[in-house]
């Protein structure tokens, strides 16, 4: 839950997050094993064109979700129950609580339902003088504990056994033992008595399916089953999300559901109930049931252009299973009731700007989320989008507004940059890192060594390095980025050397200026479109094959992210399209269009391991390029442990939340250091700065470069004139 | 039965297979067995040699609190629970129960919610894909007998295995169609992992699920 006024408290609790040494064992645990037994569960599936399937289905849901309610209303009530709309959690509650009282109820049994920790519902049950008990064992544990959960689907991940333990003992008034597989036995033999005196069971649903008005609900304990058939009422609380047409688009849905969220072929048990069942505790044997469907800023977000496929979302929680920085500091700080990616986007429209103010800020941007998403939602840019209307609402804060004012002067931004150079002089060394920080920085960022700005940029070294080539085989514009510019214009360089060596043409625009994405994640929208549009222009007049960027954020914010900002204007599209077409990064260029071999190298078989920043895995989805050319230029590839997960600098990130990006990259480097390599690679500048730091820091001899230098240092000398 | 003659195609042999090393990987127990007598024979030998049958069920031999206690002192028998057999088939099973000095029910599963030791139950379809059994079980005795036994032993005929979850999705719908209707899918036992992630088995509905597939 959400209870910090402003960042820097919010900050204060994923730090002490960050020092709970339990929770991040069993969260890296966790993170590992659901990788590889999700994979193995979607062995042999075409998983993309399965999410494909559930989110234009879910999309169709949307365009007639009045008659599809309609349909499922009349089903049910064909059947026996009685189904109610509630607009927001209050009424919903309120309604709840009326059919207890109308059935004289004082004991529940509650199984496990998002949809009822958004209402709150069991504490309004409870304020009224009822005995809620939650059924599921997490839930179970967590309600003794009064808190929320802290994932979806496995509300107590965050607990250890000898935590239980002692909630046990205490429920039972007996001394108990730290023994899993007893301590589940004794949940068992309490809870059944709980069943067995309820007078109600409510339940959620994970499908309401329209045609013939059932609803579906996926467990492993069974608790929902009983919950379902004990007492003589049975409530399921739902949001109006869970329609399906069918009962086909409910197996097809279950199908990617059980597999992302626990990596399960399918759960123990999925329970349909269609109208009112044979009850022999209930008034003539048949059960009381209500369905209630819940709104609470739905069908608002639904109409909503951008954010209408949040309700493809089907609360796998997958999104929390990989996010790097849920793994750091566990659900209850990323998370307010709903947890992880969705839950920063859900905690807005369901519980509001006050409650995801903090948390929006602290999405990393690495794009694990969008990657896994069983809807297909693009989750990083809805958090971002988020952050920026919180911001529009309640006024941006002063360092946003700045550094979107002067992004959007390029030639103030530049003469910033070259500025900075000079006052750096006195605490700068003579390694290319600042020897000790100015006092801007605070305490936190000292986790990694800070590089200097080079003493000349690349746009002033360009006009000297442009090589003069005959008859080229492709001409391309590189397109810099501010890091590659103005802090390590040597990468450029290489990559000019290499480019002219196999008949690449080059042009560099001076009117590009950064690609935008800094001022993004700063949740500065207006600037962010300002800058697409100066680089859009910089590029169009030059007739190029390719535009070249050797930062990977850089490329997939150009190549995916620029359609987007330039979407409203329609002039444009042509342009922009042409523009995005021709973007790629570096490794793809050299390995899928220059095709070099291992004849264009001279190797040295030294120990190398690769660094896959996010926006080049996911971002991009390149994968095998960089890989084989470290190989095809005669190293030693030597494959680290989770490669692919983010470093964290995630640009403005790392100085947002210096704790979580340093320990970050301390996982990152302790998994680098065990695969005994010599040379770091990498095909992103920002990654660079950040390894580059963390190693200096910690006196390691592991050198970092970007994947283009080690290339070219390698490379087979042309005689001269050829 | 109308489609035996698919059993002995290949394809058919391909799905039993598939169905019993998916059932497999669910933790479940599965048996070909060739005729409903073996099954008898099955169920009687689980309940008393292999010892299903105590007269505590699991988790009463804990420390619990009084009203978890007095519900556990309701179960004085070993009881077989096998509502909604063919009458024929129900007074087999009985029989075999009462020689071997178990009780066998096909109702008032109510008065035993304690838990019964074995469940013994048809299935209407099995799933191969996934290993699932489905259970149309409108009936709340049937209900309750697949939920509070400690172990369930479920016959599925072979002619009832289909490939996957869409192959039953007609005869879903027909189920789901009439006014009201209540079907499970079933796979593996009851588990949990939500203390420290641990697989454990056995938290509210059955410790284990034995399968026997059915000739014919």
């Amino acid at each position: 839950m959400q209870e910090a006024k402003n960042l820097k408290m919010y900050r204060q609790e994923c730090h002490e997050s960050l020092e709970n040494d339990y929770l991040r064992t069993a969260l890296d645990k966790f993170a590992v094993a659901y990788k590889e037994s999700r994979s193995k569960a979607f062995a042999g599936f075409d998983v993309e064109q399965l999410i494909e399937d559930i989110a234009q289905m879910k999309d169709d849901v949307l365009l007639n979700l009045d008659e599809l309610y309609k349909q499922f209303k009349a089903q049910a009530e064909a059947g026996g129950v009685v189904v109610h709309y509630a607009k927001d959690a209050d009424e919903a509650n309120r309604i709840i609580i009326d059919i207890a009282k109308a059935g004289n109820c004082e004991r529940v049994a509650k199984s496990k339902s998002m949809t009822a920790e958004e209402t709150l519902l069991s504490h309004a049950l409870s304020d009224e003088g009822m005995e809620v008990t939650e059924t599921d064992l997490g839930e179970w544990i967590i309600q003794l504990r009064h808190e929320g959960p802290s994932h979806m689907v496995m509300p107590a991940i965050h607990l250890s056994r000898f935590q239980v333990r002692d909630l046990f003992t205490d429920v039972t008034g007996a001394k108990q033992d730290e023994d899993i597989e007893k301590l589940v036995k004794v949940a068992r033999r309490e809870m059944r008595q709980k069943f067995v005196e309820a007078d109600m069971g409510i339940t959620g649903a994970n499908f309401a399916v329209a045609e013939t008005g059932t609803i579906g609900i996926v467990t492993n304990e069974g608790n929902a089953r009983l919950g379902t058939t004990l007492p003589r009422i049975h409530v399921a609380l739902m949001g109006i999300d869970k329609l399906v047409p069918t009962i086909g688009d409910a197996l097809k849905t279950l199908k990617v559901l059980t597999r992302n969220a626990t990596a399960q072929q399918i759960t123990s048990y999925v329970t349909w109930v269609t109208g009112s069942n044979e009850c022999a505790a209930a008034v003539d044997s048949k059960k009381e049931v209500h369905f209630v469907m819940l709104d609470n800023g739905r069908t608002e977000m639904a109409k909503d252009p951008l954010f209408s496929q949040v309700f493809r979302c089907v609360r796998c929680g997958a999104c929390a299973n990989v996010c790097p920085v849920y793994r750091l500091v566990g659900g209850h700080k990323m998370g307010h009731i709903y947890i992880g990616a969705i839950g920063l986007i859900l905690t807005y429209f369901f519980h509001g700007p006050d409650k995801a103010k903090n948390l929006v800020q602290n999405c990393i941007n690495c794009e694990a989320c969008r990657d896994i998403c069983a809807g297909g939602i693009d989750l990083p840019r809805l958090i971002k989008a988020v952050h920026t209307r919180i911001q529009d609402e309640d006024g941006h804060p002063l360092p946003s507004l700045l550094l979107g004012k002067i992004l959007r002067n390029r030639k103030l931004f530049h003469t910033l940059l070259r500025t900075a150079k000079w006052a750096q002089k006195p605490v700068s060394g003579n390694d290319g890192f600042m020897r000790h920080l100015p006092m801007v920085f605070f305490k936190e960022h000292d986790f990694k060594a800070l590089p200097t700005i080079a003493e000349t940029p690349f746009r002033d070294l360009w006009p000297t390095l442009k090589p003069q080539v005959e008859n080229p085989r492709f001409r391309v514009g590189l397109f810099s980025g501010c890091v590659q510019d103005f802090v390590y214009p040597e990468q450029m360089d290489a990559a000019v050397e290499l480019f002219a060596d196999h008949g690449v043409d080059m042009s560099f625009p001076m009117n590009q200026s950064c690609c935008g994405l800094p001022v993004q994640m700063m949740g500065e929208m207006k600037s962010s479109r300002d800058v697409a549009l100066q680089n859009l222009r910089a590029f169009e007049n030059e007739n190029v094959d390719y535009i070249i960027t050797l930062c990977a954020s850089c490329a997939s914010h150009l190549k995916h992210n620029y359609p987007a900002l330039l979407e409203n204007d329609l002039k444009l599209k042509d342009k922009v399209a042409s523009f995005t077409g021709k973007v790629i990064d570096l490794s793809s260029f050299i390995h899928d269009v220059l095709k070099v071999t291992v004849e264009d190298f001279e190797g040295d078989g030294k120990k190398a391991a690769f660094h896959a920043p996010c926006h080049l895995c996911r971002g991009l989805g390149v994968h095998d390029a960089p890989r084989n050319l470290i190989k095809e230029a005669g190293m030693d590839y030597r494959e680290a442990l989770e490669e692919d997960v983010c470093c964290g600098f995630g640009g403005t990130y790392s100085a947002k939340f210096p704790e979580l990006s340093a320990q970050l990259l301390k996982n990152k480097l302790d998994n680098v250091e065990a695969t005994g390599a010599e040379l770091l690679l990498t095909d992103c500048p920002g990654c660079i700065m950040q390894l580059r730091g963390g190693l200096k820091k910690r006196g390691s001899a592991v050198t970092v470069q970007h994947t283009v230098e080690a290339l070219a240092a390698r490379r087979k000398k042309k005689t001269p004139g050829t | 039965m109308l489609m035996t003659e698919q059993i002995d195609t290949p394809d058919k042999q391909v799905e039993i297979d598939t169905f019993k090393e998916k059932a497999g990987i669910a933790a479940a127990f599965v048996t070909e067995i060739a005729t409903f007598e073996e099954a008898v024979d099955y169920t009687v030998d689980l309940c008393g040699r292999q010892g299903a049958c105590r007269l505590k069920v699991s988790g009463c031999e804990e420390q619990l609190s009084e009203g978890a206690e007095q519900l556990c002192e309701t179960k004085q028998k070993k009881i077989v629970a096998a509502p909604g057999l063919p009458e024929a088939e129900y007074r087999v099973l009985a029989e075999k129960c009462r020689t071997h000095g178990f009780e066998c029910l096909d109702s008032g599963l109510r008065s035993n919610l304690a838990g019964v030791d074995i469940g013994f139950t048809y299935a209407d379809i099995g799933i191969s894909e996934t290993g699932t059994l489905v259970l149309n079980c409108r009936s709340e005795e049937l209900r309750l007998a697949t939920m509070i036994c400690e172990y369930h032993v479920c016959v599925l005929p072979k002619s009832r295995i289909v490939a996957d979850a869409f192959a039953a999705e007609a005869q879903l719908r027909e189920y789901m169609s009439n006014p009201s209707d209540y079907t499970a899918f079933i796979t593996g036992p009851s588990r949990t992992a939500d203390i420290e992630r641990v697989l454990t088995i056995g938290v509210h509905g059955p410790l284990e699920l034995h399968i026997l597939v059915l000739e014919g």
